[in-house]
């Protein structure tokens, strides 16, 4: 019998993964940047200070040369739903499609029109039409990010749909449902306040350079005092949705949540690991004799009071969902994953037959053995319930990384708003404040590490594995194209820092604006 | 027509358009491949890339819109196509992700690849970018090697249901004359536009008589390969679809579309009668022959598209296997999702008005040489 080459998955994912994680470089500084670039623009059109308008350009330039690399990566990420996912798209392209349609709509038009005003419209429009156009451009990119994000949230909990079998695909059958379901708008806001946060980090870094070098000093300081307040607010509200993002995915993922613990057994009044480590090369889906954390520092309750709001409530851990038996929100008993494959392989017998059945009788009796166990249709294409747990370690100390850094982030913008001008004399602030810019990014591509490697091996939840997803192709295509993908953004992207570092050594015209 | 049938039509009407701007909109494609053909000096070709260079951003949008619109309204095709003439599809992308930098980086210090290799992609995407997509388009007529089988995703082992039935995975379509012509007569058109483009918004008389020279010839070369195209077009055999859904050739096929379809006719003579009359026009100095052969192309292409899709017609054929082939009907998304995106539809006026808005803000003083050292 034909079968899927295990390795065309494997290099179609990393092929997804790539694209995403280089496109997840640009994107955060696109919405962080541009809103930092509006503030200012906002002042000079309010005060009518040349130095504002300086500032603003400077940034605008960094913004632009950031752009075009996510725009290019961007693109690529799109079509990759059908080059390499063919399969998804029409399992669910019917549901799937329609937020990507709506993102070039309402946000890519408004996005790329009103980008070509704020660069090219400085002298041709008035003072408020110009910075209309900037706002509206960010405004753009904000809205491409939410539709962007519906349709993450809804591969990671689908909702709004009914499967036809005789179409053999998903269809939609409530839109909002699709668009402003829970988990959709926390994840929104996560990301994008993320975004300004990674966007805030980068501007104090880069002002805190100029500290350094003694340069700019106005500019540095005016900088700093816009994106630390707005840093400061954007990296709390990221700690709030963070908390709201937990609690969803204790409810909709627990797999994700117990891999991003490290939590093989669960049970009740279950701590939160604060810092650990993992034992090295042990088998998350099966029992081990020794312990599977070597260092486990606890907050005790807390992963209960997360995932439940009760300091005694339960949260299961792999083995337990694996196992199954234990009692669900609801108050059903848990399926292990043996039985949950069981009624996958039931659907997805019934939809054969169901297909094949020649009377109504028939036909009626199939469709019913569907329905009954279309919950657990994705599951019958697994092989063993050890596919069902994601790659632990990866998630896990993703997941740590992530919520470290969050918390360095509001000391840090918090620091900067009580030093204000007095972090001229501290260098070692500066200095920490430049070395910060990097791990603005290591935090903002954990958090995706988290959200995607750990709902493994699902491209839509519990629906349909990746397995199950992908295109029909030779594993040689995926590859190649993999490593020309590879070659490319990373050459583009020495390119772009290249450039990037070249016109923030040349700095910010604000000082002639002064003179 | 029932509620499904007439949104698949109404559907299929807004990817035509959005291929028809796309192709309008390639323009800028077109400008850059006559980088050096019209630019002879430096600061024609700053000029020249300024001028592109403000409205690529749209030509890039229009692309992912009419992706997403197509994957929204009939994800069959997402699925088939992409995913099985794989080549193609990815060799477009890298063209465009070649442009999406090459304007920012081209002229920046430290860019690492030095300015010329910038253009250089700037002038690959401008001559490969409409070749591969007229190439890929001219399949719409011609067909592909594909099977679908969607009983497959019943099967735990292969649950995969396109197929392509052609190793090379796409790239066959480049052995088919009638798809290349169309590919070759695409990319024609946009370099025209672009000489009537640059005609309009450059304020400077040597690069406006190069390019108006230059259009005479492109203007014959586009005829030429255009118009054996059409030719063979009408004269070709194409894929009907019958009342029981069964796919069939049928001789003259496009013909009879245009018999059975007298506005679409109507829509294609007066887009090519706007092409030509543009083409005359700017070759006489007329400044907005560009307004003229712009929409003309607008109109030709959405035709042309329509012919492809509407009266029965299987708009994706499979010569792999003919009832494989996609039509509006067996490869649409379902009546609530259609119905859904016809409300966001709604919007597309007021998206027009703002970018008409910012156009015509930005191309109200023509380009002049001490505007390029301001970007």
């Amino acid at each position: 019998m034909e079968a899927i080459d295990t390795s065309l998955v494997d290099w179609s994912r990393a092929q997804f993964a790539l694209t995403a994680m280089y496109h997840w470089l640009f994107v955060p500084l696109t919405l962080g940047l541009g809103v930092v670039m509006a503030i200012m623009e906002t002042l000079y059109v309010r005060t009518g200070r040349e130095f504002w308008k300086q500032t603003a350009k400077f940034w605008m330039k960094l913004f632009g040369i950031n752009f075009a690399m996510g725009v290019a990566t961007g693109i690529i990420l799109e079509f990759e739903f059908g080059t390499n996912w063919s399969n998804y798209s029409w399992f669910v392209g019917d549901i799937f499609g329609a937020p990507l349609a709506i993102e070039g709509i309402l946000a890519f038009f408004m996005e790329s029109t009103f980008i070509a005003v704020m660069y090219f419209g400085w002298n041709k429009v008035s003072k408020r039409a110009h910075l209309a156009s900037t706002w509206l451009t960010i405004v753009g990119a904000t809205i491409s990010a939410w539709w962007i994000l519906v349709a993450n949230a809804w591969m990671q909990h689908p909702v709004g749909m009914e499967f036809n079998p005789d179409t053999v695909r998903n269809e939609m059958v409530d839109f909002v449902a699709v668009a402003f379901n829970g988990g959709a708008v926390v994840k929104f806001c996560h990301t994008v306040a993320s975004s300004w946060v990674l966007g805030c980090v980068f501007v104090v870094g880069v002002s805190c350079w100029y500290l350094l070098r003694g340069r700019h000093k106005e500019f540095a300081h005016a900088s700093i005092r816009v994106a630390a307040w707005f840093g400061l607010v954007a990296a709390l509200l990221t700690a709030y949705t963070g908390h709201h993002s937990g609690r969803i995915i204790a409810e909709q993922q627990p797999m994700k949540l117990a891999a991003a613990e490290g939590l093989y057994e669960g049970g009740h009044g279950q701590g939160l690991v604060l810092a650990g480590v993992l034992r090295p090369g042990v088998d998350w889906a099966a029992p081990t004799q020794e312990d599977k954390m070597l260092l486990n520092i606890e907050m005790p309750y807390a992963l209960s009071l997360l995932a439940t709001h009760e300091a005694e409530g339960y949260v299961p851990g792999i083995r337990n969902i694996l196992e199954g038996g234990y009692t669900l929100p609801d108050g059903s008993k848990a399926l292990s994953a043996e039985e949950k494959m069981l009624r996958g392989r039931m659907a997805i017998e019934a939809l054969a037959a169901y297909r094949d059945a020649e009377d109504e009788e028939d036909k009626a009796a199939a469709l019913k053995a569907l329905r009954e166990n279309f919950d657990y249709f994705g599951y019958g294409y697994l092989k063993e319930p050890a596919d069902l747990v994601p790659s632990v370690p990866l998630t896990f100390y993703s997941f740590r990384i992530m919520v470290m850094l969050g918390g360095y982030f509001i000391v840090l913008f918090a620091g900067l708003l009580v030093l204000r001008h007095r972090v001229e004399k501290w260098r070692l602030v500066q200095w920490g404040v430049v070395l910060t810019i990097p791990l603005a990014w290591l935090a903002s591509q954990a958090g995706w590490v988290v959200a995607e490697v750990g709902r493994q091996p699902w491209a839509i939840q519990g629906l349909l594995p990746n397995v199950a997803a992908i295109s029909r192709l030779e594993t040689g295509s995926v590859q190649t194209t993999f490593f020309i993908f590879l070659v490319l953004f990373t050459l583009l992207l020495v390119a772009e820092l290249g450039i990037m570092g070249k016109a923030i050594a040349t700095g910010p015209e604000t000082d002639k604006s002064a003179a | 027509m029932d509620d499904i049938a007439l949104l698949q039509h109404y559907w299929w009407f807004l990817v035509s358009l959005l291929g028809a701007l796309l192709v309008f909109l390639m323009f800028v494609q077109g400008g850059q491949s006559l980088i050096w053909t019209l630019g002879k000096t430096e600061e024609h070709r700053r000029m020249l890339l300024l001028a592109t260079g403000r409205k690529w951003e749209l030509t890039f949008t229009t692309l992912v819109t009419f992706g997403g619109a197509f994957f929204a309204s009939f994800p069959l095709f997402y699925s088939t196509s992409f995913g099985g003439a794989y080549w193609v599809w990815v060799l477009i992308l890298l063209c465009f992700v070649l442009q999406a930098v090459s304007y920012e980086f081209q002229l920046k210090r430290k860019n690492l690849l030095g300015t010329t290799t910038y253009r250089v992609f700037l002038l690959l995407n401008g001559i490969l970018g409409p070749l591969l997509i007229g190439t890929a388009v001219g399949t719409f007529f011609t067909g592909a090697e594909f099977v679908v089988n969607k009983a497959a995703i019943a099967s735990p082992s292969m649950p995969v249901i396109s197929s392509w039935a052609n190793p090379l995975h796409g790239l066959e379509a480049a052995f088919v004359p009638a798809n290349l012509l169309l590919g070759i007569s695409v990319l024609l058109l946009t370099r025209v536009l672009a000489c009537l483009y640059f005609a309009e918004n450059i304020a400077d008389e040597p690069l406006r008589a190069a390019c108006r020279k230059r259009l005479v010839m492109e203007s014959g070369f586009f005829l030429l390969f255009f118009l054996t195209w059409l030719v063979q077009w009408l004269c070709s055999a194409g894929f009907a679809v019958t009342e029981a859904g069964t796919v069939c050739l049928e001789p003259y096929k496009y013909l009879h579309n245009l018999q059975a379809m007298p506005a679409v006719t109507a829509v294609l003579l007066v887009g090519v009668l706007m092409v030509v009359g543009g083409m005359l026009k700017g070759a006489l100095g007329w400044k907005y022959a560009f307004w003229l052969a712009g929409p003309g192309s607008v109109l030709v292409v959405l035709a042309l598209l329509l012919c492809a899709g509407w009266n029965d017609t299987a708009y994706y054929p499979s010569v792999a296997d003919l009832q494989s082939s996609l039509t509006i009907a067996n490869s649409s998304s379902g009546l609530f999702t259609l119905k859904t995106m016809t409300y966001v539809s709604f919007i597309i006026p007021f998206v027009i008005a703002y970018i008409a808005w910012a156009w015509r803000a930005l191309d109200s003083e023509p380009i002049t040489v001490e505007e390029t050292d301001e970007h």
